[in-house]
């Protein structure tokens, strides 16, 4: 009897000491999926999640204008940094291994996921900005597919059929890994067709005023961005003109004032915001020196640059001289907007169509050209314009993409030149045997 | 309050003793003569009785001469004295025979060693006492067969890598599971700033009293989903009843580098940075004396290196950057210990304070620490203990070593470059070539301060001789601060006036357990049943803030910065609930059968694949114990044993099943963004564990020793699996994949010598060959690209192997880097000068196939000599970090002086490539160029050591002098610093032997003296 009692005691111990129900545990500094786009608050949460993705390293953080510009540098800057898959874009020797084209690959195509996601919500946002919220997420999902096909196909012919390979266009959200997942390349027109698409719906979705984010003219100017590079000058011309006759946007006076900014300046039609609690700046990471929070001043500004400029050039005088080289003065300070598009852009393209379909390029071309302090010409001619985007628009990414569309050379390679072309990352051609590797790698 | 208990106790007696009739008096000692305090004594065949008083006295009452007394006392044999007609009787305690037998150490609970059925590897306080090194798994470095330690760098504090019979997953963890006196400890460190710390540098291992590691299946089962990796199970000392004993043990010593490399002086420098430059305005084409020549700027920078100005002409050595990453570093350590007891209260207190210096500058540990350990027998039947350890551990760390700012990337500074200004300042950018990571040492500090209370709490009752119940609860509470400060000069601080940042970690571990035994001998069979269960709970936590724009580098706290840049908490949660049960047979001691199953439950799985059940089954046949071989003269001891069994690995982090969206923030405000793609069916990872196993003894066991031979399966392998980016992730958590280590293990253990001059031998040897057997369908390979490390996952290949493009040496004729084209089915001797037409190919494996360690102690007189030789063979290392310092002058950074060899003339035969200046001519680390054989054979240990004799000591019980080595030579063909290394910044599951700017071990000699009273 006093053993059965004992039985029971220990049994009882046993038993005290469990609890199945303390397995349940949440996380507490995530949420779930259902949960992330269950309401009309959340689901624009994860809007702005997808801003947060583009201003990512890889993409609008910097590292793609920075990787432009290396690949286009032609002897006008060099780089000096230790990293070396920066340096093979700068030498044109990258392998399918290289991590800055894998982080933009995937930035990008992590920035279409959360749009797709957001997308695939709209039935539960409010019904009053449902427009918006759409026209948002298919300007960043458009956004990211430009800047991927661009960099990882072949460039754009103008007139031609375009069937080389361009980047896969995702429109889905990925809920699981399924035989869908397995995506394949679509040919460079049809990407470009996607964006012109997503592009033309947000148009006409978004309100003409949106805060920092992304609103009727951004996805206009980056619709005059995209018709440019096709060559389609008449249209590109003509969302330029949207943009600059919205009056939304001002050139601001002084060249020097529209860099390294807290917010937004009057000129900026689309930024990252950065600031010390959030967003990167990968730009003043390399171009910049340790004083101002830069690495070891990565790349310097080369005097072959710098003969490009008259001696009157406000442009000119940006550059400063640190540890040891020349920089340029519009990524040096740290947690500082990255203007993407800005005004100045657009007259440019304005000038540039204009020259090309026979028209007077004076006005526009003046507008950038005085605004540098320097005198306004008259008979403006296309080589002008195209000088003029090359100093205006200098380190801000358009560099390897300029040579492209206007078929030039860097470093005696050819504007179609195997190596110019990003390599797919070997890793995505390992988890999708559906993709093909550009040639020359 | 010892005499407290003592006074109470024989005021106790002597009431039951009161109406005896003559009174015996006597002292009751060990064999040394010790008295023994708390011995019982009884008169036969009555109730009368006492115990021993503190100096082992006794006097008790008998009836008459025929009086027979029983003297008993725990640990010793029970003795009868006839009382006689004498009035004083003394009596000398042998300690109990059956106890020589190892009791060992096994899943809650012990068990004696020659009934064992299972593989468990037991140290114990002899070799790990007195190491001075700053944890525990580096004291066993090398001494438990099949135990690979390896220390990722030479920094002290760091994390050492445990594996046990290999590395057994790819992305979960591979640690073996440490228990403190029941207490599972987590090896993950909770330190923010940098690299991992080690938590198991807050146990003071002098206070081990036995170290177990439970390596076969059939050991191991009973921790269920967590023992996959192996267990070690740490018990620290209890007190033994008798007189106190107390020990003072002082060491001071001091450490340096193992070996450090040659890099070039200024006159080399200048002279191979010019022909580098020279040669790449050859290739361009270009005049030497061009303002844009490659020479020119070569000038230019030479002169910046020097300080700006044209010292360099002169091609003086100003600073050895090496020899600035190291410093003198000496250590010291004191442990004072006391333990004792009476015959029902025992205890063991220490207390430790050291202070270990590393090897790079700006880098050491300080430590000190306290514990009680307390048994209290409270009734025959009852036993209640209590284990009380508190640390604090205050290490001063250096920077990971992929920062500027960690002491070895000084190597990559010109030798033109002096280390200071006319005002004393240390230069850093422009003039030294990257920053100059001293400044860090002087105007930065990073600290981290943890403290540490492991405490546990038992009740053991005994209902019948048969029948008992244990009952532990434990808690683990720990808590770290990381304080770190730039100053306004440091690379961290110098763009914002000064950084700080202040992390304060915490994190509660409890533990509860309650094990029922019941044990029943009759006849000849020996029956044991225990059944348990377990609940574990760690709740963590973080909070930390940022701020920068400091008004002085004097001031050190966040009150200070006039921006606070950033703030923010968390917390996470896990537990586990566990059933068990063992049952235990064995028949005569010769035929011996074990069966143990345990249920676990963790939050970290999907409510569908919660629980998992982990059998296993061993049995055993004592083969010397048959007839035929019972009077066999040579062999004294022959077990033949095997076990199967599965066990889990559920070390894989927190919500990896879910679908989760990670909350951020944009332009100011909160956003959602997803994080981790879902999979429901997420579950354990698995083992599958056969080892076959014999353990013998020669001669009376004098030569003993034990072979086994294992076979471990691993499937469900939990991986993060690459998945397309296109889906908006990299990877996802599967369970996918199959994993095997299989190998032999052999010790040895001889008493060489016996007598007044002794030897001793203990040999172990273990061969693990690790296979991965298959991952995702269709896929081959996990390589994580890039073009800078060489580590992947491949099918066929063990863990980590080195795959990437084969070094094929240079071209003759003009200098290029060659790699072999490896075509599949092409030429195998064709050459290609462009990297990219190289396929890959398996380059080696940075994983031993050998680890062992052999140790000879010889004493003679009270002189000992321990002499320990530790190594490993069969890996390779890739030294990642010479793609900057031995890339033939293809950038600044200053270079071995190996690169002297480069081609420079046609016909010249040589594996460095021509020197091109800003050009990659072979500086890619995914080549073979970059490895060398990793195999060494280090003296790990010397220890020469001299007991003074009793008659030279006065006051105290005894006085010992020692001096140890460790780390004293190293053999081996590495051609880096040293080869026992890891990245810090990259030690994963995958990333093994990476070489990149690591501290090399310490070489430490010390000297000590440990005194007994």
């Amino acid at each position: 009897m006093k053993k059965v009692k004992y039985l029971i005691l220990s049994g009882f111990l046993l038993s005290a000491v469990a609890c199945d129900k303390r397995l349940d545990i949440e996380p507490l500094q995530s949420v779930s999926e259902t949960v992330a786009l269950d309401s009309d608050a959340n689901v624009k949460l994860v809007l702005q999640g997808a801003y947060d993705n583009i201003s990512r390293d890889g993409l609008y953080g910097g590292n793609l204008f920075r990787d432009a510009e290396l690949a286009g540098a032609d002897g006008e800057v060099r780089w000096v940094g230790t990293f070396g898959d920066p340096r093979d874009i700068f030498n044109h020797t990258m392998d399918a291994g290289n991590s800055d084209a894998e982080n933009t690959w995937r930035d990008a195509y992590a920035a279409i996921n959360t749009a797709n996601n957001v997308l695939s919500a709209l039935s539960i946002v409010n019904e009053a900005d449902r427009g918006r919220v759409e026209g948002e997420a298919r300007f960043i999902r458009a956004a990211a597919h430009f800047e991927l096909v661009r960099l990882f196909g072949k460039p754009y012919v103008a007139g031609a059929a375009n069937s080389q390979l361009g980047v896969p266009v995702v429109t889905t959200p990925t809920r699981g890994v399924n035989s869908d997942s397995y995506v394949s390349r679509n040919t460079v027109e049809e990407v470009y067709q996607a964006v012109h698409d997503d592009l033309h719906e947000a148009l006409d979705l978004l309100p003409e005023d949106n805060g920092v984010f992304a609103n009727k003219y951004t996805a206009a100017a980056l619709l005059a961005r995209l018709h440019l590079t096709r060559g389609e000058y008449s249209e590109a011309l003509t969302e330029a003109e949207v943009v600059i006759s919205s009056g939304a946007y001002s050139l601001v006076s002084d060249y020097a004032s529209l860099w390294n900014q807290d917010d937004n300046t009057d000129e900026a039609i689309f930024s990252m915001q950065v600031s010390n609690q959030d967003g990167a700046n990968e730009l003043v990471t390399f171009f910049s020196i340790p004083e101002y929070g830069g690495r070891d001043g990565d790349i310097e500004i080369e005097q072959k640059h710098l003969d490009l400029y008259d001696a009157a050039d406000a442009r000119l005088a940006l550059f400063y001289e640190g540890n040891g080289a020349i920089r340029t003065g519009k990524w040096r300070d740290q947690y500082k907007n990255i203007p993407v598009i800005r005004l100045a852009e657009m007259f440019l393209i304005a000038a540039e169509c204009q020259a090309r379909l026979g028209q007077s390029a004076d006005e526009y071309y003046n507008a950038v050209h005085t605004r540098a302090g320097l005198s306004a010409k008259t008979g403006v001619t296309l080589a002008d314009v195209l000088l003029e985007r090359r100093l205006e628009l200098a380190f801000e990414g358009h560099r390897i993409h300029d040579v492209k569309r206007l078929k030039g050379f860097v470093d005696g390679k050819n504007f179609d030149d195997d190596k110019l072309v990003f390599p797919i990352p070997a890793r995505e051609l390992e988890a999708n045997p559906n993709l093909v590797q550009n040639s020359g790698y | 309050m010892k005499h407290f208990f003592t006074t109470a106790l024989l005021c106790l007696v002597m009431v039951a003793g009161a109406y005896a009739q003559r009174t015996v008096a006597g002292k009751v000692t060990d064999k040394a003569g010790e008295p023994l305090i708390g011995a019982s004594v009884t008169v036969k065949n009555t109730k009368v009785g006492t115990i021993t008083d503190i100096n082992g006295m006794f006097s008790v009452k008998v009836q008459d001469n025929s009086a027979v007394l029983v003297v008993s006392y725990t640990g010793y044999s029970s003795q009868e004295a006839a009382v006689g007609s004498s009035s004083t009787l003394n009596v000398v305690l042998g300690e109990n025979e059956q106890l020589i037998d190892e009791v060992v150490v096994i899943g809650y609970g012990k068990q004696i060693r020659s009934t064992l059925t299972g593989n468990i590897a037991k140290l114990t306080n002899e070799n790990v006492k007195g190491m001075p090194v700053v944890s525990v798994e580096q004291a066993m470095q090398g001494q438990a067969a099949g135990v690979n330690v390896e220390s990722v760098n030479g920094k002290v504090g760091a994390a050492a890598r445990v594996r046990v019979r290999g590395v057994g997953s790819i992305n979960a963890g591979t640690e073996p599971l440490f228990v403190v006196d029941g207490i599972p400890l987590a090896k993950d460190s909770r330190n923010t700033f940098g690299a991992p710390l080690n938590p198991l540098a807050d146990l003071n291992f002098n206070d081990i009293e036995s170290i177990e590691v439970l390596k076969d299946a059939s050991a191991k089962a009973i921790y269920g989903s967590r023992g996959s990796n192996g267990v070690v199970l740490i018990t620290t000392k209890s007190g033994r009843s008798g007189k106190s004993q107390i020990e003072l043990d002082m060491q001071y010593g001091f450490s340096k580098p193992t070996r450090k490399r040659e890099f070039l002086n200024a006159k080399e420098y200048i002279e191979l940075f010019t022909e580098a430059a020279n040669n790449s305005d050859d290739l361009e084409g270009v005049a030497y004396d061009e303002s844009y020549s490659w020479t020119t700027f070569v000038k230019n920078r030479f002169s910046r290196y020097s300080g700006y100005n044209d010292d360099w002409m002169q091609a003086i050595d100003k600073t050895n950057w090496q020899d600035e990453a190291f410093q003198d570093a000496s250590i010291y350590n004191t442990q004072l210990s006391m333990s004792g007891g009476t015959d029902k209260v025992r205890y063991y207190v220490s207390a430790n304070a050291g202070f270990n210096e590393g090897i790079l500058v700006g880098n050491h540990l300080s430590k000190d620490g306290a514990r009680m350990n307390l048994d209290f027998d409270a009734t025959d039947k009852l036993k209640v203990g209590v284990n009380l350890a508190v640390t604090r551990t205050d290490t001063r760390t250096v920077s990971d070593d992929n920062a500027f700012s960690t002491p070895m990337q000084l190597v990559a500074l010109s030798p033109i470059t002096p280390k200071r200004d006319e005002n004393g300042l240390l230069y850093d950018r422009p003039v030294t070539t990257y920053y100059n990571g001293l400044i860090d040492v002087e105007d930065a500090t990073r600290k981290v301060f943890s403290n540490r209370t492991l405490a546990n709490a038992y009740g053991d009752y005994s209902f019948t001789e048969n029948l008992a119940l244990r009952v532990e609860a434990a808690a683990n509470l720990y808590n770290v601060r990381d304080e770190a400060r730039f100053g306004e000069r440091t690379d961290t601080g110098n763009d914002s006036k000064g950084y700080g940042q202040s992390v304060f970690a915490g994190a509660t571990d409890y533990n509860t357990n309650a094990v029922l035994r019941w044990n029943k001998a009759f006849d000849s069979h020996d029956l044991g049943l225990d059944l348990g269960t377990e609940y574990f709970q760690s709740t963590s936590n973080r909070t930390s803030v940022q701020g920068e724009q400091f008004p002085s580098d004097g001031l050190k706290t966040l009150a200070s910065a006039a921006v606070i840049t950033g703030g923010t908490s968390s917390e996470d949660n896990y537990s586990f609930l566990s059933y068990f049960g063992r049952a235990r047979y064995n028949f005569d001691r010769k035929y011996l059968f074990n069966a143990s199953a345990r249920i676990d439950g963790s939050s970290r799985f999907g409510a569908n694949e919660r629980y998992a059940f982990f059998p296993a089954f061993s049995a055993g046949w004592v083969v010397s114990e048959e007839g035929f071989l019972a009077d066999n003269t040579v062999v004294s001891f022959l077990k033949a044993r095997a076990s199967w069994g599965q066990s889990g690995n559920a070390d894989i982090g927190n919500f990896r099943a879910l679908g989760l969206y990670s909350p951020g923030s944009y332009s100011g405000s909160s956003v959602f963004s997803p994080q981790q793609i879902a999979n429901p069916d997420l579950t354990w990872e698995k083992s599958t564990e056969l080892d076959f196993g014999i353990d013998w003894g020669l001669f009376n066991n004098r030569i003993s020793g034990e072979i086994d031979y294992y076979i471990k399966n691993t499937n469900n392998l939990l991986q993060e699996v690459p998945i397309p980016s296109t889906t908006g992730f990299s990877t996802q958590w599967r369970n996918i994949g199959e994993l095997e280590n299989r190998g032999w293990e052999f010790t040895l253990n001889s008493n060489n010598l016996v007598g007044a001059f002794k030897w001793t031998t203990s040999f172990n040897i273990a061969l693990n060959r690790n296979k991965v057997l298959s991952l995702a369908d269709g896929q081959d390979i996990i390589d994580n690209g890039g073009s800078r490390y060489l580590n992947v996952v491949k099918v066929g290949q063990p863990i980590g192997v080195f795959y990437g493009a084969e070094y094929a040496g240079v071209d003759p004729q003009n200098g290029d880097a060659l790699w072999y084209v490896n075509e599949e089915g092409g030429d195998e001797t064709a050459t290609t000068n462009d990297y990219s037409e190289a396929n890959f190919v398996v380059l080696g494996s940075p994983l031993p196939d050998v680890i062992g360690g052999i140790g000879n102690t010889f004493s003679w007189n009270g002189l000992t000599l321990d002499v320990r030789f530790q190594g490993v063979a069969g890996n390779q290392i890739h030294r990642a970090g010479d793609i900057f310092m031995s890339c033939n002058a293809c950038w600044f950074d200053n270079q071995t002086r190996d690169q002297l060899d480069r081609w420079q003339n046609p016909g010249d035969i040589t594996d460095v490539p021509e020197a091109r200046l800003g050009y990659s001519n072979g500086d890619i680390g995914r080549s073979s160029r970059y490895m060398s054989d990793g195999s060494y054979l280090r003296l790990k240990n010397v220890t020469l050591a001299y007991d003074l004799p009793a008659n030279l000591i006065k006051g105290v019980r005894s006085l010992r002098l020692y001096a140890t080595a460790t780390n004293l030579l190293t053999f081996t063909k590495y051609d880096g610093w040293d080869p026992e290394v890891t990245t810090d910044f990259l030690a994963n599951n995958t990333t093994y032997g990476v070489d990149f700017y690591s501290a090399p071990q310490p070489k430490t000699i010390i000297g000590g003296i440990r005194v007994g009273f």
